[in-house]
This record gives structure tokens, sequence and C-alpha cells, in this order.
């Protein structure tokens, strides 16, 4: 659907954007200022990875250490012992919900861009090689994707999580398996539109080798819908992140991460709201950010999707 | 039809056979599954017996005809917990799976669609906008958070409905929304953008110039080409409910093949969780059969492909 143009189109955007990089960068900021939605996507982001990656400086206090005797304290409220102000509040065992979110915001962030980045570049190997190679290569990749297709991805990540045992690398691991095939899909319809196309002939005919006009021309146009694609993939690693450390099978503890803050809460549901709905918030908001900005993006790489 | 029909199949047979594999292979990643199943301190003798009780000292080509042979019978072992037969635990909670799922499926549809053509029809309305906040926040929510706020505050706070268990359809309603929530989101903004793009076709335009009314060629000429994208994609969400149902019910206590997923996955329990895994992919691919084949009869076009 998103991932639908025409090759001569993004040969165009491609070429131009080399002889003009500059004014494309500006083009690009200024389509982005003009999106609100995208803009403020891109705010918060910015503001959680800062966060995440200055965490033991912007973090009030540690993530980790259980304050017994103030178990439960209300938002914006001080500890009656200790007189520490607990913005966000404190969870069952007494530690700072601020503190853990700051913390899980590394985790979370980091396991969504190392999947990603682990995934983008096998799926778009695998589908450059499909689709260029025809014949058995293609079968066999596009066949593995079609069993892979054929389970519900989070009960494959659980049968494997359960037999490896749950860290932070299987995690890691198992989204990144989950992740390549929908690159895998699209780059291979992609190099199958572009195979009979004029400038691949072109390439062929002035004897470019193989490798050459996979990698040096079809690659890059392909990239459009792949840039797409990645930033949608990064709101589903860390969906899915999150549920899989919620069902207790990602990030273990006492890591913070945010579903597993949520799954620490489930007993507390009717005892203190802030507990169960705060880290759900910070899930939510990282994950419509990153969609924000995907949709701009679509918006903005894919013509045909610009006409409507 | 029939010809496309059969190369269909094959292919769904072919799907399942790697499957299989899948489900056998996952078992043994880690090398010995012996040592999954038995307590760290059991003896050396204990161990080689089990081992070969279970078959595992047998060749790996050996061990997958015979998980093979079991499989298309739905013998996959019994139990290791519950010292039944895996696949007769599985059957008996598919029922409560199923109807979570189409519970979920339906209320996705009944407001997904209406929602859909709404806000294609009346674009940038207040309307379309709404739908579309509500459609983006719909996909932007962990699914177990959304459940936990329903809870919070449907059955904490106002005290309506049940939280959790199955005892009659008052307590289908709140695990049926939670599940049904990605997939309305991500219906209607599919079936506003197939219907705005539908309406921009010549044949609707024809269908103006014609003279028609305005309601006859939404309904009999755009709506109808705009469903044939949305089939597919009700199809492949109907194949992903059976994922999040693992989630959904574990967060209401739904007594359903996800929440014995959960308890197999955490006791260890290998028999069970082939069983479980082999079922639901098989149901998957069954779905997704169907949906092709009602997509080639939708659209005459896709058969030629």
């Amino acid at each position: 659907m998103s991932a639908v143009s025409t090759p001569g189109a993004l040969a165009l955007t491609v070429s131009e954007s080399r002889t003009s990089r500059i004014t494309g960068w500006r083009r690009i900021w200024h389509s982005l200022l003009r999106n609100r939605l995208a803009t403020l996507g891109l705010v918060i982001l910015v503001v959680m990875s800062v966060a995440a990656i200055s965490a033991p400086l912007v973090a009030p206090y540690d993530p980790t250490w259980q304050e017994r005797s103030e178990r439960l304290v209300g938002p914006l409220s001080r500890g009656e012992n200790t007189d520490r102000l607990y913005v966000l509040g404190t969870d069952p065992l007494g530690r700072d919900i601020l503190s853990r979110i700051i913390y899980g915001a590394r985790i979370s962030l980091l396991i969504g861009f190392c999947s990603v980045a682990v995934s983008a570049p096998v799926g778009v190997l695998m589908g450059l090689l499909a689709g260029y190679s025809r014949r058995w290569i293609d079968d066999v990749i596009m066949r593995l994707a079609d069993v892979q297709l054929a389970f519900p991805f989070i009960l494959l990540a659980m049968a494997i999580v359960s037999v490896l045992g749950p860290s932070t690398r299987n995690l890691v691991l198992v989204l990144a398996i989950s992740g390549w095939v929908i690159y895998a899909r699209v780059v291979r319809g992609q190099v199958l539109r572009m195979r009979e196309a004029e400038f691949i002939q072109a390439a062929h005919t002035i004897g470019c080798t193989q490798s050459r006009i996979l990698f040096r021309h079809m690659l890059p146009n392909t990239m459009t819908p792949v840039i797409v694609l990645i930033t949608f993939g990064l709101a589903s690693m860390i969906l899915l992140e999150s549920s899989l450390s919620f069902l207790g099978l990602g990030v273990q503890p006492p890591t913070p991460s945010w579903g597993g803050m949520l799954n620490d809460s489930r007993d507390y549901i009717s005892k203190a709201w802030w507990v169960s709905v705060i880290p759900g918030v910070a899930i939510m908001l990282t994950v419509l950010s990153v969609n924000f900005l995907g949709d701009w993006l679509r918006d903005m790489l894919d013509p045909r999707e610009q006409q409507k | 039809m029939v010809q496309f029909i059969i190369r269909r199949l094959f292919l769904s047979i072919f799907v399942i056979l790697g499957v299989t594999i899948v489900v056998f292979a996952v078992v043994r990643l880690s090398g010995d599954p012996t040592g999954l199943m038995i307590s760290p301190d059991a003896s050396a003798e204990d161990v080689a017996a089990l081992r070969h009780e279970m078959g595992f000292d047998r060749s790996i080509p050996l061990q997958f005809w015979d998980f093979a042979k079991g499989a298309v019978r739905g013998d996959f072992g019994d139990s290791l917990r519950y010292r039944e037969p895996a696949f007769s635990l599985v059957t008996e909670r598919l029922a409560a799976t199923m109807k979570l799922t189409v519970a979920a499926l339906t209320i996705a549809i009944c407001v997904a669609i209406p929602a859909g053509v709404i806000s294609a029809v009346k674009r940038n309305s207040i309307w379309d906008r709404l739908a579309m906040f509500f459609a983006l926040f719909g996909q932007s929510m962990p699914v177990f958070w959304f459940g936990i706020l329903l809870i919070l505050i449907v059955s904490v706070q106002l005290q309506w409905l049940p939280s959790s268990g199955s005892n009659g359809p008052r307590s289908l309603i709140l695990p049926a929304v939670t599940l049904g929530l990605y997939s309305t989101a991500r219906i209607t903004r599919l079936v506003r953008s197939e219907m705005i793009e539908t309406i921009s076709q010549d044949f609707v335009r024809t269908a103006r110039a014609k003279g028609l009314r305005d309601r006859v060629v939404l309904y009999r000429h755009a709506f109808r080409n705009a469903l044939i994208p949305v089939v597919t994609v009700i199809g492949i969400e109907a194949g992903g409910m059976l994922g999040g149902a693992v989630i959904t019910e574990t967060v209401f206590a739904w007594p359903g093949i996800g929440q014995l997923a959960v308890r197999a996955i955490f006791n260890r329990d290998y028999p069970l969780v082939q069983a479980i895994v082999f079922t639901i992919a098989c149901i998957f691919v069954l779905i997704n059969l169907l949906v092709d084949v009602l997509y080639a009869y939708l659209d005459p076009r896709v058969k030629l492909a």
C-alpha cells in the first residue's frame, strides 16, 4: 500500500537530490515544520532520546532503589519519611516511577533501534537477491517468508524466547527475525518492477557487473519505501518489545522496562492507577510520535500518496 | 478458478510443512531438549531414560518424520504438566479463543467500515479528523495497556462490567473491545484511503455523469470496489488476532489457548507449546487460503497474476 510507486518517479527524486543536496535537506526540513503532528512527534522523540541517553544525569533517583516505607506514593507528592519528591509517584516496591520511566526509555528505544538495524539490512538484502536472481533463490527466500508469516509473530517469539531464555540480546534477535520479511517483500517487488526499466538495461549495455547494478543502481531506488518501512517498523518493534516484557518474556527485572512496569502493576490496578497508567502513556507517546513521523515521511516521499 | 484454488492449496500445504519444520526445530534450538524437560538434579540414568523414551537418541530426520506423522494426526504427545494429550487440551480451549476473536472482528468491522466510509466521503470534516485521530491512537496503543485502562475505568471505577473470567456475554465485552482495537484502527484507515481512491476514478465519474444519485454511486459503485483490498486486510487481521489473543487473554484471564500458551511456555511444557503453535499456524494458513479465494472471486484480475 504505502510502498508502491513507480521506479521512474523514484529515479527522478534520486537524481534531483544528487544535484541539489542542500536545498533537498532544506525542503525536507520545511515540509516537516509544515506538518504539525510530525513536528510534535520529532520533539517528543528528541526529548525522550536525550533523556534516555543522559538518564543518570536526568533521573532524580536510582531506578532500582526500593524505598520500602514509601510504596505506592501518589504522583506529585513527597515521601513521608525521606521527603523525596515523587513527580510520578512510586511503584508497589517503593521505586520512583519517573526514574524508571527514564531508564525504561533507554531499553525501549535501544531495543527498537537495534532490532530495526538488524532486520532492515537483512530484509533489504534478501529482497534484492530474491528479486534479481529469480529462479530458486527467489523461491527459497519467498517461501521462507510465507512460512514465517504463517505464525502470529508473538507466538513464535514466545516459543523462541522460552527455549533460548529471556534476555535483552535474545529479544533483539527475535524481533529482528520477525522484522525482515516485510522489507524483503517490498524490496523484491521494487526490483521486479525495475528489472525492465531503461536505466537498468542501459547499465547492462555499458557492461556494469551484476553486483554494481544491484547495489549502485537498484538499491538506491528501493530506499524510499524502505525508509518509510523502517519508521513504522520501529514503532511496531517498540510495541512488540513492551508486549513481550509485559508477558515476562522480554527485558528481565531489575532492569526497568515499560512493559515490565505494566506487568508489575497488574495486581494494583484498583489501588494505584498511576502505576499502570504512566508506563502505558510512555509507550503510547513514543509509538504515536514515530507513527506521526512515518505518516509524514510516507506522504512526502510517495508522490502517489501525495495526490490523495 | 479451480486451477487457482488448487495452486493455492498446494502452496498452503507447503507452508504447513514449513510450519511443522519450524515447530519441530524451535524446541531443539537449545540442543538437547531433555535438559528442558527434566529437573537439573536428575541422575544421568534418568536423563538417558527420558531421552530414549522421547526418542531424542535417534537421528534428526527420523525424529522429524515421527513428529510430522504425529502432527498430521494431532498427536503431539502428552503435556508434561497436565499429563493429558496436548492436542486435546488445545481443542478444549479453542472455542473460547474463537468466540473472543469472532466478537473482536465483528466489533472491528462494524465500527471501522462506517467510520472509514464517512471519513472518506466527508473528507477533512470534523468527523474525518476525529476518526483519523482515534485510528492513529488505536494503532499506537499497546493492546495490554488498553485492556488495563478499560479494567481501570469500566470495571474498577464505574463497576459496569466484570474485569476477568468468562461468565456470560457481559464478560466478553471488554476483552473483545481490547482485542479489536488495533484492527478497528487499521481497517478504518484502509477503508478511508481506498474509498478516496475509488471515488476519484473514472468509472465513478461516469456513474455520476449518467445522473445516478450520490448514494447509488457511493454504495453500488465506489464502495464495492473499495472493499476488495479491505477483505484481504480483514483476513490478515483475523489471523493477527490469534496472536493478539495471547496478550488479551492474559490481561483478562480469558480461558482460551492464548492463556494456555503463556502457561505452557512458563512451565516449559514443550509438547503443549508445539501443539498450540501448530494449531494456530494451521488456522492462520486456512484463513489466508479462504481470503485468497475470496479475493480472486471478488476481483477476477487476481487469477491471471
